[in-house]
């Protein structure tokens, strides 16, 4: 059990669970939060999971939690951890079972008070042309060899099909297609799951926002991102669906063997990990890169369905109806990136669990248009309250491996959001907000309450006064589609 | 939650995915109780109309890893043909589960459940019987 005094304070933002703390510990803890947010996550698990993960082989630099963290299996969500290349270990577990779980945001030239009366039917068609929910199937079923193709191009697939372009392409993380994905990794089972979900939701805290960029904090970005003020802007939140998931599922349940085989002591069998140059590892990374790149083409898929539902409402009642692609940016990601540790450019494996990639103005693998200003940094926040762009910055390379947080973070059960919410009066509530509600679920709905979560205002705080990202915009929601 | 003297399964407070603690007096009966537990969870509704029964084998390596291969195999059927089971018939001889299922087709879930973790998982053996908590991520 990890407590508020095992913790030492670096800075109002900054804590520190030292490597001592427990014999078994490779490399000490590094907390980004408040006070008021540590105080929150004492309640759970996540701080002895993120010390349960400083334990494994090959860790470099420190384990470091986000503000959003909250307990989840293994791994904390929230969570970075990086292990040196080859010879250190990766965890699927420290990735997630959702595979390359992501945020997409895509801008428009369309002010909100020139649409305002038609919000209603843009939410209705994006329902409509945005499959989601429980069990659902997409409208593009794929043929076993297709699958493999989406398996390894990703995005690319969609550009060739017609589903994307350049410009989606190139403000994609990894342009869309991790490298190194190999299908025959992957197993019939998983397959069999991938074949009819491309370009669905899934459910959850999965969704698609219609936004109002609310406020302007970065112009030189907001103009870089072609974010307006006033003007509407649309996110997609999911991941690689039940092909992810069951990538996942085999791995963790294979290397089980494989810890033993190679002597690996583990805090938590969900932290099961094989090293980066085993057969077992390599396998593992060819296989995830394939659930990667179907979660890419996944919200690419979407991301075209959008694109349908705003002409069908738009097109001749606005000049300009076309969403246009912001940035596209993976939070449960296993990435091979060279970064400089403890003075030393070191090739490493960067887990981040519920964690983005956030990379600083200059570096390798961001659009050119943002090499100014840094990477976007999606950062959703509950369903009724704000979201934010934030950009990466030369904090964020030199102390998180490129990283930060990634939504506001739960504060609240399940089973307790339940009990204190009722989803038709919460659905009633935010409508009288002006937040239109599409959800398949009520009860899933109350789960999802912004009562549930952490104040995002807060967790970004956090990361700016850290100086591990900065602010550009922030966004206020005015549809919301849940599955 | 479902107790039954010395069977049963509770929903266990999780801050983001879902938490079962299940107790049963053998290991066939706490895989029953757990696939009972996790539908349950999942808000599985059954058709009234035609039965269907199901069997499979799985290998034991480990108890735990028995568990998740179990829980994985029916969220696979639920999945892949929309099945679910109210009738198990489960016994495990040194090297295998050998489980006969009847059920019925799924009319509707409320709650889309990704995987079976082994976030510490662990079968206790009290004397009286075994106890598990399973987390499962949703």
């Amino acid at each position: 059990m990890v407590t508020l005094q095992d913790l030492r304070k670096i800075s109002d933002y900054e804590w520190e669970i030292p490597k001592s703390f427990r014999s078994d510990m490779r490399v000490p803890v590094r907390v980004f939060a408040t006070r008021r947010l540590l105080e929150d996550v004492s309640r759970d698990r996540s701080l002895e999971q993120a010390v349960n993960s400083a334990t494994l082989p090959g860790l470099v630099g420190k384990v470091l939690v986000m503000p959003d963290m909250h307990q989840g299996y293994g791994f904390p969500i929230g969570g970075v951890a990086a292990t040196e290349y080859p010879t250190g270990v990766i965890s699927p577990g420290g990735i997630g079972y959702d595979i390359n779980c992501g945020v997409r945001l895509l801008s428009t030239n369309i002010e909100f008070e020139s649409v305002h009366d038609q919000i209603g039917d843009l939410a209705a068609a994006l329902d409509y042309h945005c499959p989601s929910g429980v069990g659902t199937k997409g409208s593009l079923p794929l043929s076993q060899k297709e699958l493999d193709q989406v398996s390894i191009n990703g995005s690319q697939w969609a550009l060739k099909n017609g589903y994307a372009s350049e410009m989606d392409i190139r403000r994609t993380e990894e342009n869309g297609q991790l490298q190194g994905a190999d299908p025959s990794k992957v197993s019939q089972r998983a397959k069999q799951r991938g074949r009819p979900q491309l370009g669905t939701l899934g459910a959850g805290n999965h969704f698609i926002e219609i936004d109002i960029v609310d406020q302007i904090f970065y112009p030189e970005a907001a103009h870089a991102m072609g974010i307006k003020q006033g003007n509407l802007v649309v996110q997609i939140h999911c991941g690689s669906r039940g092909f992810g998931h069951q990538v996942c599922s085999d791995y963790v349940r294979e290397f089980q063997q494989a810890v033993q085989r190679y002597g690996i002591k583990l805090a938590d069998r969900e932290l099961v990990c094989a090293p980066l140059d085993s057969p077992e590892g390599k396998n593992y990374l060819a296989a995830m890169r394939c659930a990667a790149n179907y979660a890419f083409a996944n919200r690419q898929i979407l991301a075209h369905h959008a694109r349908t539902a705003f002409e069908q409402v738009l097109a001749g009642k606005v000049a300009d109806w076309h969403l246009y692609q912001v940035y596209d940016i993976a939070h449960n990601m296993g990435k091979i990136e060279t970064h400089q540790i403890e003075g030393q450019k070191m090739k490493v494996c960067v887990h981040r669990k519920g964690a983005t990639r956030a990379f600083g103005p200059g570096s390798q693998g961001i659009p050119e248009e943002y090499q100014k200003i840094g990477q976007p940094v999606l950062v959703p926040g509950s369903m009724g309250t704000a979201s934010w762009v934030l950009v990466g910055t030369e904090e964020s390379m030199q102390r998180t491996f490129g990283s930060c947080c990634h939504g506001a973070g739960r504060l609240m059960s399940r089973s307790q959001a339940k009990k204190s919410v009722r989803g038709d009066k919460l659905r009633v509530d935010l409508e009288k907000e002006g937040i239109i509600i599409r959800a398949g679920s009520m009860p899933g709905l109350a789960e999802e309450a912004p009562q549930a979560y952490k104040d995002v205002d807060s967790v970004v705080e956090t990361v700016s006064g850290a100086q591990i990202a900065r602010k550009a915009a922030r966004l206020r929601p005015i549809a919301v589609i849940k599955g | 939650m479902n107790m039954d003297g010395d069977t049963g399964f509770r929903e266990i407070e999780h801050t983001a995915d879902w938490e079962l603690e299940v107790w049963a007096k053998d290991l066939p009966s706490l895989l029953e109780q757990a696939g009972r537990g996790m539908y349950l969870l999942a808000g599985f509704k059954l058709q009234a109309g035609p039965r269907v029964s199901r069997s499979f084998k799985l290998a034991v390596n480990d108890n735990e890893s028995l568990l998740v291969d179990f829980l994985s195999e029916l969220l696979w059927i639920a999945e892949h043909e929309g099945l679910a089971f109210d009738a198990y018939d489960l016994s495990i001889d040194i090297n295998w589960l050998n489980a006969k299922l009847d059920g019925a087709p799924i009319t509707c879930f409320s709650k889309e459940i990704k995987a079976v973790t082994y976030h510490n998982l662990n079968i206790i053996n009290s004397g009286d019987g075994l106890q598990v908590r399973i987390v499962f991520d949703v």
